[in-house]
């Protein structure tokens, strides 16, 4: 019987078969897009600050200048991400919403470590399928963390990360100058220079730069942190003339009113609540 | 495998796949456009392999002689060996001739060595632009194994498809009904080699960092740099 898979939660893999029986037959599967990135968070005295490059890239393309690779959580937790970009579009939204049905659940403010577990258990149910890196961070009742999340499941807690593919040119800045207890002016600094290595080293990153602080008293968005690149001034104007498109061919149907009906619609008012 | 297969002699044996991989993308884009009296070759600075950027100062524009020049990308270690084997040529031709070999003559040479290594190439992308027997400003196209084409305008590497389609509508006039192809003057094709690397930067992550264009005359060449973004 034919699925419809509307009223399934989870995956759908009703065509499974007939998409490995076509790539047998040299009809290959649609790539997707997979986004080079450079993300990073850091520790601070009173919180973490997580930060990401904008670029996003289809193969040697830039398919968006200005992408947010920092997702809400919840108000206390934020997470970067790094990978396939619809996997991690879906993963933190979905996360996002098992989160906040946690804390109505429970009344409490949700720790960071759950929401790792969450990660960590939905990624390795799907064996590295789900192609998300993810830098998570966060401030609850416990004190400030910082995980990072690997596609196949596996998670460290630490001090200072990076994801992504431009992760070791931003590891070098944080091994250079990271230390224990630092200002919130200092950690900004570190985690931009971060960002700005992968930005400036890194093929796969580029643009601005994106940073989220996250203290007891909440989080704070700064989008752009740092507009690390100008675009280029172009010198000509490039504009047409009318007409410069040629009419190959020209043809001309009216709309012809055969009928015409008003129907009268009252409903109660908008759920304004 | 069985051991009746590996006795026996090696046109017997199962096929094998041979990991051998010669060639490197090495990025790099050209464009040169042609004047009646001048020609103008132009080329970014960055050099990758992968992800990394290897240069952000490399131009890939070699002199060849003072009224002849080539923009060569793709492969690097092929660049330097085309290069050098083609200098090679110029020398012997020199000493051989006592005089300058002429750009259409070099235009030749180019596609010749080209096809001669036809079946293992130089995995490069030429343009060649230079100052013709007649004074005026002609530019060549070639694939990496010798085909030549001698054209007034022409993009070449990387961003070949985000420049070619540009030059193509504002010097071809392409694509536009009652649209008559522009006059090339030196400051239509400095604006446009400007703008097109400007516009290739946003968009292709293999090209950046600066541009470096060169301006040959029958008085001689003069270079000019400009900046590109560095992401």
């Amino acid at each position: 019987m034919e699925d419809s898979g509307d009223t399934h939660t989870g995956f759908q893999f009703s065509n499974f078969a007939r998409n490995e029986k076509l790539v047998s037959r040299g009809f290959p599967m649609p790539g997707c897009r997979k986004t080079g990135t450079t993300i990073a968070g850091v520790v601070f005295k009173d919180g973490v600050v997580l930060g990401a490059d904008t670029r996003a890239t289809e193969g040697d393309i830039v398919a968006d200048k200005n992408c947010s690779k920092i997702h809400y959580l919840q108000p206390n937790m934020y997470c970067c991400g790094a990978g396939t970009a619809a996997d991690l579009e879906m993963t933190t939204q979905l996360m996002a919403g098992q989160l906040e049905l946690h804390r109505l659940n429970t009344g409490r403010q949700v720790p960071v470590i759950a929401a790792n577990s969450m990660f960590k258990q939905m990624l390795f149910r799907y064996q590295g399928h789900i192609g998300a890196a993810l830098v998570l961070g966060g401030v609850d009742k416990y004190g400030s963390h910082i995980y990072s999340i690997h596609p196949h499941g596996s998670t460290d807690r630490l001090p200072y990360t990076t994801m992504g593919s431009g992760s070791l040119a931003a590891m070098t800045v944080f091994e250079e100058r990271w230390q224990p207890d630092m200002e919130l002016s200092e950690a900004k600094q570190l985690v931009r220079d971060a960002i700005a290595g992968g930005v400036f080293n890194d093929l796969g990153s580029g643009s601005n730069i994106d940073l989220c602080i996250i203290t007891k008293d909440g989080a704070n968005m700064l989008r752009p942190y740092d507009v690390a690149n100008v675009k280029g001034q172009r010198v000509g104007k490039y504009e047409y003339q009318r007409g410069v498109t040629e009419v190959l061919t020209k043809k001309v149907r009216p709309i012809e009113i055969v009928s015409e009906t008003v129907r009268l619609i009252t409903g109660e008012d908008m759920d304004t609540a | 495998m069985s051991l009746a297969v590996m006795d026996g002699a090696d046109y017997m044996r199962d096929p094998r796949k041979h990991h051998f991989h010669p060639y490197a993308d090495n990025g790099g884009t050209s464009v040169a456009i042609a004047g009646d009296d001048f020609v103008m070759i132009a080329s970014d600075t960055r050099l990758t392999r992968g992800f990394n950027i290897l240069s952000r100062d490399q131009g890939k524009v070699l002199g060849l002689t003072p009224k002849t020049m080539m923009a060569s990308s793709g492969c690097w270690a092929d660049v330097l060996t085309l290069k050098k084997v083609l200098n090679a040529r110029l020398t012997m031709y020199s000493h051989e001739h006592h005089d300058v070999m002429s750009t259409t003559a070099v235009a030749q040479l180019l596609s010749t060595m080209l096809y001669w290594r036809r079946f293992f190439p130089y995995y490069v992308s030429n343009i060649l632009a230079g100052i013709d027997e007649e004074g005026k400003g002609v530019v060549y196209h070639y694939d990496p194994v010798g085909h030549m084409e001698k054209l007034a305008f022409s993009a070449t590497g990387a961003s070949v498809a985000q420049i070619q389609p540009l030059l193509d509508n504002q010097l071809g006039a392409l694509n536009m009904k009652d649209v008559t192809p522009p006059t090339i003057t030196k400051e239509l094709a400095r604006q446009l080699i400007h703008d097109a690397f400007v516009s290739a930067a946003e968009r292709d992550i293999n090209t950046g960092d600066g541009i470096l264009i060169h301006t040959i005359t029958k008085d001689g060449t003069t270079d000019e740099k400009v900046k590109l973004r560095r992401d």
